[in-house]
């Protein structure tokens, strides 16, 4: 840089590419984002039984049967590690989420409000688990 | 001003996000898994006449549609936002094909469940 001359400008771009891959918190954030493919997954193959059953007997016994394929079993699998992943990061992000709470003038803490969820979620299962136990055929 | 349409969608996430933090780990639990396998439920629990009976009844079929489409509105509008992320612009092609494929399951949804009749 002695003789006056200024270097060719070339500036610094900061490259962005797995930019989440950088930091375990960026990593949680990530796959809670995408949580949300199993959710839309699970939509769709419920909307595709809907269709069937409205089509009759013999399409929603396809539907069953497809459900019964172990590349369908494997999917659900993953789904169902999905939607707990998706319970825990939903009740995890609640106390940031949702209006403040205030008991006795002090704020509601934070592990309070993921734990009451929690329950939350392990109740309806309970519940739902023994109405379908219940209505076996 | 003109009114954004924003809580509109936020809300639908938010409804979305909360059923399936519920609900949705037990229902892929009987619906993907025991169910077809024939485990615990045993083997008739998701067949035609009971799946017909359940979709028939005003309560199962609301409880179907609700599912079908609080989930595919939570999952889209989360994804929409994802975009960015992955480097996606979010704009108005990106909106309109997530916002269009939730409005489209919620239709087909709706147009099933309507077709099985009372």
């Amino acid at each position: 840089m002695t003789d006056g001359k200024a270097a060719p400008r070339r500036p610094f771009v900061r490259p962005m590419a797995g930019w989440w891959r950088r930091d375990p918190f960026f990593v949680r954030y990530m796959v809670r984002e995408a949580t949300a493919l199993a959710v839309l997954v699970y939509a769709i193959v419920l909307t595709v039984g809907v269709v069937r059953l409205a089509q009759g007997e013999a399409a929603f016994a396809g539907w069953l049967q497809a459900l019964r394929s172990p590349a369908s079993l494997l999917l659900h699998l993953v789904l169902l590690a999905s939607f707990v992943v998706h319970a825990h990061s939903w009740f995890e992000i609640m106390p940031k989420t949702m209006p403040l709470i205030f008991v006795q003038g002090k704020r509601l803490a934070a592990a309070a409000i993921q734990r009451a969820g929690w329950a939350a979620t392990v109740l309806v299962t309970v519940l739902v688990f023994a109405l379908a136990l219940w209505a076996r055929p | 001003m003109r009114r954004s349409n924003a809580p509109i969608f936020w809300l639908l996430f938010g409804a979305g996000g909360m059923l399936s933090a519920l609900l949705g780990t037990v229902l892929v639990l009987i619906t993907g898994l025991l169910a077809p396998l024939g485990w615990a439920l045993g083997p008739d629990w998701m067949s035609y006449p009971r799946a017909l009976a359940f979709a028939q009844q005003w309560l199962g079929k609301t409880f179907v549609f609700v599912v079908i489409m609080l989930f595919a509105w939570h999952a889209m509008h989360r994804l929409l936002h994802s975009l960015h992320d992955i480097g996606v612009h979010p704009g108005v092609a990106a909106k309109l094909a997530c916002y269009g494929g939730a409005a489209l399951i919620t239709i087909v949804a709706a147009a099933a469940l309507l077709s099985i009749g009372w």
